[in-house]
């Protein structure tokens, strides 16, 4: 124990391992910082390992090797039923047999407060939910939004340390989603609880985030705030799950302070900033976000260009995703403003698209792992 | 039932056979239950209809058989035998067997379906064999011929009907519940108690229900276990059989199918009972 409380991170992970063979890592080598009061988001496809970290967190899962540490307090040790943290599941996990205000109240009455105590905490938090009337109900009487916003009460009546939510939105149609991401985050700016969230939607991991740990392979990829990861991606697995990048084959022909110039494939030199890369000469990879790329004349001479033949567009609303094709081989997709005055395009037209060397990262490797 | 309209004559003719058949089915499986019960009103100390009971004649029925067994101090114990010994070996059949099916419904139970196979051998073994078994086992615990040992005996025969009814409510439970029973504080006895067993006491009663039938109808075990004292009310109409040769064994009888019928009523309305929770425990 050390005795600078106030520098100590609130949660920390340190080296933690899992293996459920004896053979492959599920999680290999996790370390994660959370300060108190962060809202962090553990992102990453089916199988990534996100939620073994979230069940050894609450105590469901042994920690094969490495320490989980609560304010300095080693985790590891102590039983599921006495770590105080809350959990919102992605089922719910209401007690169906009880109603909402014995859901409510079943933390408060098993922590042996007093009835007076129990009912007036309850009240408050239906009313925190805006559920003052169902506190009578059982839970099959209520809508799924109702039963998640009673969940999620249930998790953070007994004021628990940290509050663990597992893809906890995933039963709600998408409507529902966005208001229960609206609610989650309100309630989190209310009562200031730690969260810790898991989720493979990177829509909803963006919106509701203070920082995203991305998995893969049981490995995090990038943690960082979400403006960090979509703007300036680590490694192309992070490239390629947050959002979409064009990427663009290409060898290292100059290195500057913090970016690189690039020798593209098909001849043409441009800049990027410098992410996981760079050795002179070594492959690289240019990632570039779709409506970064344009073939209008707004950024005028400024920025990177390179030639491509127009194959087709889509009409979204909004904006138009048009698809080009470089000449080897290299598709590239542009997102546009619907705007009129973009210049008519038929398929087969050769053009030059150009970005701001700012807008696009020289990443490692050349083969970005595909997204399962 | 509406019959299609491509039927043809054979077509209906086998139709109505099937139900005649049928008919006679459940009658062949009913009748000799039904017959016991208005002959138990006879008037006479006969087993079969009287002239004046065919003809409805009041005074050819009565309720004499009833009170012979209601005033008859072997009839009495037998009741209250049964009743007691039927109640303990329930009890003990139900915590048993309650916690073995928990127990056995775990994914990480090793040899599990070895052990089911081992707990439901006595609804297998031929009684006869199991109560032999049991007699020579329980004399030599100076068990055979007291309360305790009709009991033992008894629960043992019961627990795999409860392992049974509890092991079914307990495929298809969410253990998030569970889980989300410990993650709130609960020791986990506080989450059998508060979560796991109120969503499962619609087979723990049914269970219970069944073992304590099994226990109230049961002959052979008795017959060897228990002495002059331990008499049941199976135990005391099979001696009826031979030794009193009266209408008050058709009166007891009468009375067992009318307990029958009501536990077989609970247990119709635990079933539409459980049917209602699991609507509960299905999201949406």
């Amino acid at each position: 124990m050390d005795d600078q409380a106030g520098d100590r991170p609130f949660l920390q992970f340190r080296n933690v391992k899992k293996t459920y063979d004896h053979k492959t890592l599920v999680v290999k080598d996790f370390n994660l910082d959370v300060a108190k009061g962060e809202f962090i988001t553990l992102l990453g496809p089916s199988g990534s390992g996100k939620t073994t970290c979230l069940m050894m967190l609450a105590g469901f899962e042994d920690v094969t090797s490495g320490e989980i540490l609560i304010d300095g307090r080693q985790v590891t040790s102590i039983a599921p039923y006495r770590r105080n943290i809350g959990m919102v599941f992605q089922q719910y996990a209401l007690f169906p047999h009880m109603t909402i205000r014995e859901n409510l109240g079943y933390p408060l009455k098993i922590r042996k407060q007093s009835r007076e105590q129990i009912d007036q905490q309850v009240e408050q938090y239906l009313a925190l939910i805006e559920l003052q009337h169902f506190g009578g109900r059982y839970p099959a009487q209520l809508s799924g939004g109702q039963r998640q916003r009673v969940a999620l009460a249930r998790a953070l009546i007994f004021n628990p340390d940290i509050v663990l939510m597992d893809e906890p939105l995933g039963a709600l149609d998408k409507k529902l989603r966005e208001q229960m991401q609206f609610e989650i985050k309100r309630l989190h700016d209310q009562l200031g609880f730690t969260v810790i969230y898991v989720t493979h939607d990177q829509t909803e991991a963006l919106t509701m985030s203070d920082r995203i740990a991305v998995f893969d392979q049981g490995v995090v990829q990038q943690c960082a705030p979400p403006h960090v990861l979509y703007e300036r991606p680590a490694n192309l697995f992070v490239a390629d799950f947050i959002g979409e990048s064009n990427k663009l084959r290409g060898a290292i022909e100059a290195v500057e302070a913090d970016s690189v110039r690039v020798r593209l494939e098909d001849g043409g030199l441009v800049s990027a900033l410098k992410a996981n890369c760079c050795d002179l000469g070594q492959p690289t990879t240019v990632s570039i976000r779709p409506e970064k790329l344009t073939f209008t004349e707004r950024l005028g001479d400024a920025g990177n260009r390179v030639r491509a033949r127009f194959v087709t567009s889509h009409y979204v609303g909004e904006y138009i995703r048009y698809h080009f094709e470089t000449a080897n081989g290299s598709e590239l997709v542009v997102k546009n403003m619907n705007d009129s005055s973009a210049p008519p395009l038929a398929p087969g037209d050769e053009i030059a698209l150009a970005w701001l060397p700012q807008d696009s990262q020289a990443l490692d490797g050349q083969e970005a792992p595909k997204p399962v | 039932m509406k019959t299609p309209s491509y039927y043809g004559f054979w077509h209906h003719l086998g139709n109505r056979l099937l139900k005649l058949f049928s008919w006679l089915v459940l009658l062949f499986l009913i009748l000799p239950i039904l017959v016991i019960v208005p002959l138990s009103f006879n008037a006479e100390p006969f087993f079969s209809f009287t002239e004046g009971m065919l003809r409805l004649q009041p005074d050819a029925w009565s309720l004499r058989w009833y009170e012979q067994v209601f005033s008859d101090p072997r009839w009495l114990l037998a009741i209250k035998n049964s009743f007691i010994i039927g109640f303990f070996a329930t009890l003990l059949a139900t915590v048993l067997g309650t916690c073995a099916a928990v127990g056995l419904a775990r994914a990480e139970m090793p040899l599990r379906r070895f052990i089911t196979a081992l707990l439901l051998s006595p609804m297998i073994v031929p009684l006869i064999i199991t109560a032999a078994g049991m007699f020579f086992f329980y004399s030599s615990l100076n068990l055979a011929g007291s309360h305790l040992g009709v009991i033992i005996a008894h629960a043992a025969l019961g627990t795999p009907f409860v392992i049974i009814t509890v092991t079914a409510t307990l495929t298809g439970f969410d253990y998030s519940l569970a889980r989300a029973a410990l993650n709130l504080g609960a020791s986990p006895l506080r989450v059998f108690l508060d979560v796991i067993l109120p969503l499962i006491r619609p087979g723990v009663i049914s269970g219970a229900l069944f073992a304590f039938i099994t226990s109230f109808d049961e002959v052979v075990v008795v017959l060897f276990m228990a002495g002059p004292q331990q008499r049941t009310i199976p135990r005391q109409m099979f001696s009826g059989l031979r030794e009193q040769i009266n209408p008050s064994i058709l009166a007891v009888a009468t009375l067992l199918i009318l307990l029958s019928i009501v536990l077989l009523l609970t247990l119709e309305l635990l079933r539409r009972r459980a049917e209602r929770m699991r609507g509960i425990e299905i999201p949406q």
